[in-house]
């Protein structure tokens, strides 16, 4: 709603600063306090990492202009993040099908803390189903994402697909600033040889997605 | 206790039929009508598992227990010294004694350490019962749900005019958008927009009131793929779970923030309780 309202007041001419400067008037106290809360909430102990809860400067821009920045800070947001894209060592940024339709389907696992950690050998995927179409076969799919299904039928399979590919799933902020969905390779959440699996998923013309 | 136990694991295998009815559907569209036919059969609230733990929790409230072999029953949840009726409604609120905001089950903490002697960091170090081991409530989920169920039928109505209430609403709404952990993710990733599922889950758009106050008036609630009852608390906690944080401490300042923020703005919607969810 809020991403509304502020395009449109862009739209009609109507200075966009000045609801955002208005917002930003006490945001700074606000958070200072949040912090201040937050450093109370999660306490040290067995298995918590608090790192995690530090903000690098794209979480903390998009958190404050609630995913909405202005150009120029939308514009660093994407320099940056282009900038911190890591390749798979092989130099292959298309990998192996069958195992990327595993990482693709697989839960996000990664969770940490003392009451539901991950278990011992829990492999990390993508969970890319929880908001994208995919396999036309799987209907239990989310749609906070567009559709995946026939990826590569629909966009070809060259190399400036396949490394769109494999770079938009690394880093969709070096495309998108604020972009809802995670940096997954820039994260730390599935390594670039994971990633090179997913885009083959999503590109190779054998890959069921594309059948 | 075996026909209850039974009757559990038979809404639970109920639960699981309805997904896989769901999910081998024709089509999304058809899988979701079968998801919410399925969560209109188990709207019927006296089939509601929930009462059953609400029952032991009001047992646990007024057993003598902890060091100080007390009860609960002088606890004051900001109506006075044993006024439970209608309590949660009127929280998160500012209490002196503590000079802090708290919310229905950081008070119950205040109270189990104050009264019954309890030590707060063994309270806090296992409040959730774990659905993967296919443990039962613990005692203070059951404690809270049967406090929070005495609001049932009540309008959410937390005060908002000492300073301290109005910063936690403040704070929360600032906690809603941060985006943090390894997956960027903040509360406004998935709820800030309608029409929006996790898989075939549908999200709360908590920018809409109606749809918030649904979601506010309804926990405690029977959470099926638990087999339990989980409280507001749990739901916060489980939330930054699946960001992938750290453990939100139970009742900590933050996850008071996030209710007051939540509460504020479904403020009016009647407590409809014990609510049944996935």
């Amino acid at each position: 709603m809020f991403n509304k309202i502020t395009a449109l007041m862009m739209a009609t001419g109507f200075l966009a600063t000045g609801c955002i400067s208005a917002q930003n008037a006490n945001s700074s106290d606000i958070d200072s306090l949040a912090n201040k809360y937050l450093a109370q909430s999660y306490l040290p102990g067995p298995g918590q990492d608090l790192d995690r809860l530090k903000q690098d400067e794209t979480q903390k821009v998009c958190s404050k202009y609630r995913n909405n920045p202005p150009e120029k800070l939308a514009k660093e947001i994407l320099d940056r993040e282009q900038n911190n894209i890591k390749y798979p060592a092989s130099g292959k940024m298309m990998g192996d099908w069958k195992q990327g339709e595993k990482y693709f389907t697989a839960l996000f696992r990664g969770a940490i803390g003392s009451f539901e950690p991950d278990r011992p050998g829990m492999d990390r995927g993508g969970n890319c189903y929880a908001c994208h179409a995919g396999d036309r076969k799987e209907v239990a799919f989310g749609n906070m994402g567009p559709s995946l299904s026939e990826y590569g039928k629909l966009r070809g399979h060259d190399d400036a697909i396949v490394k769109y590919t494999y770079e938009k799933i690394y880093n969709p902020q070096a495309f998108v600033a604020c972009s809802n969905m995670p940096r997954l390779g820039h994260g730390g959440h599935l390594t670039p040889e994971k990633i090179a699996d997913i885009t083959a998923y999503l590109v190779s013309p054998e890959s069921p997605l594309n059948k | 206790m075996n026909v209850i136990l039974e009757n559990v694991s038979r809404l639970k295998e109920i639960g699981l039929v309805g997904l896989i009815t769901a999910a081998v559907g024709a089509s999304p569209a058809m899988a979701e009508d079968a998801v919410s036919q399925h969560r209109a059969a188990l709207a019927d609230k006296d089939a509601n598992p929930a009462l059953l733990v609400i029952d032991q929790g009001e047992a646990l409230f007024k057993t003598k227990r902890g060091p100080k072999n007390a009860s609960l029953e002088k606890c004051d949840f900001g109506l006075g010294p044993g006024m439970i009726k209608g309590a949660t409604a009127k929280m998160p609120r500012y209490f002196a004694d503590t000079d802090r905001v708290q919310d229905t089950e950081s008070r119950l903490v205040t109270c189990m350490v104050s009264l019954q002697g309890f030590d707060e960091k063994t309270i806090k170090s296992k409040t959730f019962g774990d659905q993967r081991d296919n443990e039962g409530n613990t005692d203070i989920e059951a404690i809270a749900a049967y406090v929070q169920y005495q609001s049932n039928g009540m309008a959410i109505d937390p005060p908002s005019t000492h300073p301290k209430e109005k910063e936690a609403m403040q704070v929360g709404e600032n906690l809603f958008w941060r985006r943090n952990g390894p997956l960027d993710l903040a509360c406004g990733t998935c709820h800030a927009e309608g029409g929006k599922r996790v898989r075939l889950q549908p999200l709360l758009n908590a920018l809409d009131k109606k749809q918030l106050q649904d979601t506010m008036a309804s926990w405690p609630t029977y959470r099926i793929s638990h087999g339990m009852v989980r409280t507001i608390q749990h739901r916060m906690w489980d939330c930054g779970w699946a960001m992938k944080l750290p453990d939100l401490d139970y009742g900590s300042p933050a996850s008071v923030a996030l209710i007051s923020y939540l509460s504020n703005q479904a403020k009016g919607a009647v407590f409809d309780l014990p609510g049944m969810k996935r």
